[in-house]
């Protein structure tokens, strides 16, 4: 695929690479530069696989002073920088280009103080999301966002595209749940924004960080909310005749004030996918499955469970599975959390983000369906329900240009819809490059522009991810 | 003194092109109960949005609200409430504070990013802050945001917007994620604890599995003679029970608690929510936050040094509503000072407008935040019309 393009690489930074890496040797330590290819191919893409592009050279800090002596030099030498937390961004957003140093934050994986108390801990940026909660579930604690790349993926990377995840119904996504950070900005400066507190002075920085896509500092701390866990969970399965059923239960569900912890939506062809894989026990006699998770006590979650049971009868339901067991209920989570790598081993795909109001959902499922076989090709659609958040996974051959363009072009069609109904481009996997030039199907010009003139008050240059989010028409600076 | 009241978005625009032109500089009246937050700014002519008012939008099984800015805050409230819903974060109302009269709009809480005891647990305003249409200081119409609650399009300028009371545009139209109002609420109530033991007790039940949804702590002459330490709780009616007995058996060490229910309590929650304990009184009001159980260990420092100051704790003790003298600079010295030593930060709410001109009403920023922020100015407002000096002197 090469159908998104990127800025032609600066001629000038090219010929200067062997000067620009004597220049980086001097500021971090040795084994923290990495300039060889092999060790560069690694970080030549993210989770976007079909393109990629070989960074000038790739630094691994491990201290905030590395990060800002390296971000002061690439200002002065006007070089590009790439922040990368993990790599796993599903929208490009960590891909390099070639006149780019590539600033990795996975050194810095260092929790480094929990205060129980006050329910907050404060980790090094290249912590994984799945590692705050592993340093706090001993005493019942629990990091909130959980985007399925929970094992792998950075806070500095969730902060970065104010990741979401299955949970965020009821806990928030990743701006609900940050209370402070510690940013180097491109000039070297380091910034304090927010702390152990829950609202910031003046203007929100916090909020306008989050989501912003490496394009206003690096992020080399986080002080992020830690919660108390439930005192259980019980994932159920409710598997109806059809989509437009699943989705009016939904909205009954709402509507009788009942906000479960999570509600996920998958189809036919993604609830055979992930059963193949994950042996979740799904029922694979039902065009749509939710999966329905309660929480408290035992005598609480089987009340809330008799509500949403009655709900979902009066909805058509033709299947209610409750987990039984720890097991089982992992088993549901597997199957869920890898419904994007079990399609993997079936196929290559591109997964789409969009969110829409969700009262357009019956419509918007029958529009996809549409579009996707409409360039002869197959989609499989999980997604969160309660939010709206869909994350259809249009199914192709990459190693067929052709069928390759179709995928993208009907995934390029699928998110249009997503504006046309009312919703958005992404919902949580962030614009990257994969959504920029559409952009402006969201956005008026006067809209992106003030955008990108408080993109401006940070990097008056677009040095810092230049080839993200916007358009690479119509920049605006300061 | 002008005051332009358009009808219109392109009104709106109209009216804020044609002061650009003339230089002359723009207060933003909404309801007008809260023009006592921030530096008094003095403007030549005001815009308000009560020509601006009707919910545009309102989607119950959606849980989404969208209203014009000056429509009046109890009408969105009470259009939740005819269909089981509310806006999460319980916003705090001013006038009891500032005594002043009015209705508050649905804009300015957006735009100060008002939110009351339920912060604690549900997010504040800008949290359920899903979408603004504004008018910038060059006269164009933005939008930020939308009518969906998942939502990474590009930077959130919807929470920048958040709390810039103002200095950064005229908000039109704003949307908002509501939720569903609980069956029951239930307020636990235990007597006599010192600060430490009130934010101890807070800051355990918050660690809990019991969801409280307010915690607050009273010191002893504040609501009656005893100190008041108070949990809320709201759910299900068969799980309020549960919780309110499982929470009553975890903080036994701090004695039994009272039960409050009905009316009584939620006139309580008002105060605690208004600050209205200091309502009709000179003292000078600060609205400290910081980390819970830093609370009584500042307000010791603080106390000490400001004779005659009267407290009480929100948000399980990260929110500390100060009342002082109103004399010299307000305390202001002394609380940030205590503040350098304990973290977080101090905004002063109510003084004497001489008081707010001299001292810095919202803490000041390191020096690259501050030209962040200036420039963040810049790029809403290049010619500085909106609100010039509400947040920062010469911003």
């Amino acid at each position: 695929m090469s159908a998104i393009a990127f800025p032609a690489p600066d001629a000038g930074i090219l010929a200067r690479r062997d000067e620009i890496i004597a220049g980086l040797s001097g500021l971090v330590a040795p084994n923290a530069l990495i300039t060889s290819d092999d060790e560069r191919r690694p970080y030549e893409t993210d989770a976007l696989t079909a393109y990629r592009r070989m960074p000038l050279a790739v630094v691994l800090p491990s201290t905030t002073e590395e990060v800002a002596a390296v971000l002061r030099y690439c200002r002065a030498q006007g070089v590009p920088v790439v922040p990368r937390g993990s790599g796993t961004s599903l929208a490009g957003g960590a891909i390099p280009q070639e006149d780019a140093i590539v600033i990795g934050v996975s050194k810095m994986n260092r929790i480094i103080e929990i205060d129980y108390a006050n329910r907050i801990a404060k980790v090094q940026a290249g912590v994984t999301n799945l590692a705050v909660t592993g340093a706090v579930s001993a005493e019942g604690f629990f990091y909130a966002p959980d985007p399925s790349s929970q094992l792998a993926c950075s806070i500095g990377g969730n902060i970065g595209m104010n990741s979401g995840g299955a949970h965020c119904l009821k806990y928030g996504v990743t701006t609900n749940n940050v209370l402070g950070v510690k940013m180097v900005m491109l000039d070297g400066s380091v910034v304090e924004i927010g702390g152990s507190h829950l609202d910031s002075p003046g203007y929100d920085l916090l909020g306008l960080i989050n989501g912003s896509e490496g394009q206003l500092g690096i992020i080399t701390e986080a002080t992020v909310r830690i919660l108390r866990m439930a005192e259980g969970a019980r994932p159920v399965l409710f598997g109806f005749p059809t989509s437009e059923q699943a989705g009016s239960a939904v909205a009954a569900i709402i509507g009788a004030g009942i906000i479960p912890v999570a509600m996920e939506f998958m189809d036919k062809p993604a609830i055979e996918i992930c059963e193949a894989f994950a042996k979740a026990g799904y029922p694979m006699d039902v065009e749509a499955l939710l999966i329905i998770e309660v929480e408290g006590s035992d005598e609480e979650m089987d009340a809330q469970l008799a509500r949403i049971v009655a709900i979902a009868r009066e909805h058509g339901v033709t299947t209610v599975k409750e987990s039984k067991s720890a097991m089982e209920a992992a088993a549901i989570w597997k199957g869920r959390k890898s419904a994007f790598g079990a399609t993997g081993r079936i196929a290559d795909y591109i997964c789409m983000d969009g969110t829409i109001p969700t009262g357009q959902l019956p419509y918007v499922l029958k529009r996809m369906d549409e579009i996707v076989k409409g360039y002869g090709l197959r989609v499989a659609n999980v997604f969160h329900a309660g939010d709206g958040n869909l994350h259809p996974l249009i199914l192709y051959n990459c190693n067929d240009p052709v069928e390759a363009q179709k995928a993208e072009d009907a995934g390029m069609d699928i998110l249009k819809l997503c504006v046309e109904v009312g919703g958005c481009l992404t919902g949580e996997h962030g614009v990257g490059i994969e959504k920029r030039d559409l952009m402006t199907y969201q956005f008026n010009p006067e809209d992106l522009a003030q955008q990108m003139r408080v993109r401006a008050v940070f990097d008056e240059r677009w040095l810092l991810n230049p080839a993200k989010v916007f358009p690479l028409e119509g920049r605006v600076a300061a | 003194m002008t005051i332009h009241t358009p009808t219109t978005e392109a009104q709106a625009c109209a009216v804020v092109k044609s002061v650009v032109d003339s230089s002359t500089p723009l207060s933003i009246r909404g309801g007008g109960t809260r023009t006592g937050l921030g530096r008094p700014a003095q403007a030549a002519s005001t815009i308000s949005s009560a020509g601006l008012t009707g919910i545009t939008l309102y989607e119950p099984a959606e849980m989404v609200i969208a209203a014009r800015a000056g429509t009046p805050l109890a009408l969105v409230q009470e259009t939740l409430a005819e269909r089981g819903q509310m806006l999460p974060f319980e916003p705090m109302d001013h006038r009891a504070l500032f005594g002043s009269e009015g209705e508050p709009t649905i804009g300015a809480v957006a735009a100060c990013n008002i939110s009351g005891p339920r912060r604690i647990n549900a997010g504040a305003a800008r949290d359920s802050l899903i979408g603004i249409r504004l008018v910038n200081g060059r006269g164009e119409m933005i939008k930020s945001g939308g009518r969906v609650m998942k939502n990474v399009t590009g930077l959130d300028l919807v929470k920048l917007v958040s709390g810039s009371h103002g200095t950064l545009g005229f908000l039109t139209e704003v949307t908002f994620r509501v939720l569903p109002r609980p069956e029951r609420l239930v307020t636990l109530q235990w007597s006599g604890l010192s600060d430490e033991q009130g934010v101890a007790l807070l800051s355990k039940a918050l660690g809990s599995p019991f969801e409280p949804m307010a915690a607050a702590h009273l010191p002893a002459g504040l609501a009656g003679d005893q100190a008041r330490t108070l949990l809320r709780l709201e759910n299900f009616s068969d799980s309020i029970e549960y919780r309110a007995a499982e929470l009553s058996l975890l903080l036994g060490e701090f004695g039994v608690p009272d039960r409050l229910e009905g009316e009584m309590p939620s006139e309580l929650w008002s105060l605690v929510r208004d600050a209205a304990f200091f309502a009709g009184t000179d003292e000078a009001v600060w609205r400290l936050s910081l980390a819970p159980t830093n609370g009584p260990k500042a307000i010791a420092t603080i106390a000490r040094g400001l004779p005659g100051a009267r407290w009480f704790y929100d948000w399980g003790g990260g929110l500390v509503w100060l009342a002082v003298p109103p004399e010299d600079d307000a305390g202001a010295a002394a609380i940030r000072g205590a503040l350098h030593r304990f973290g977080g930060h101090a905004t002063l709410v109510r003084a004497p407008d001489a008081v707010r001109a001299a001292v810095d009403v919202f803490q000041p920023l390191a020096e690259p935040l501050m030209r962040v922020t200036v420039g963040i100015k810049k790029s809403f407002d290049p010619d500085g019309i909106f609100e010039p000096g509400r947040m920062y002197a010469g911003v």
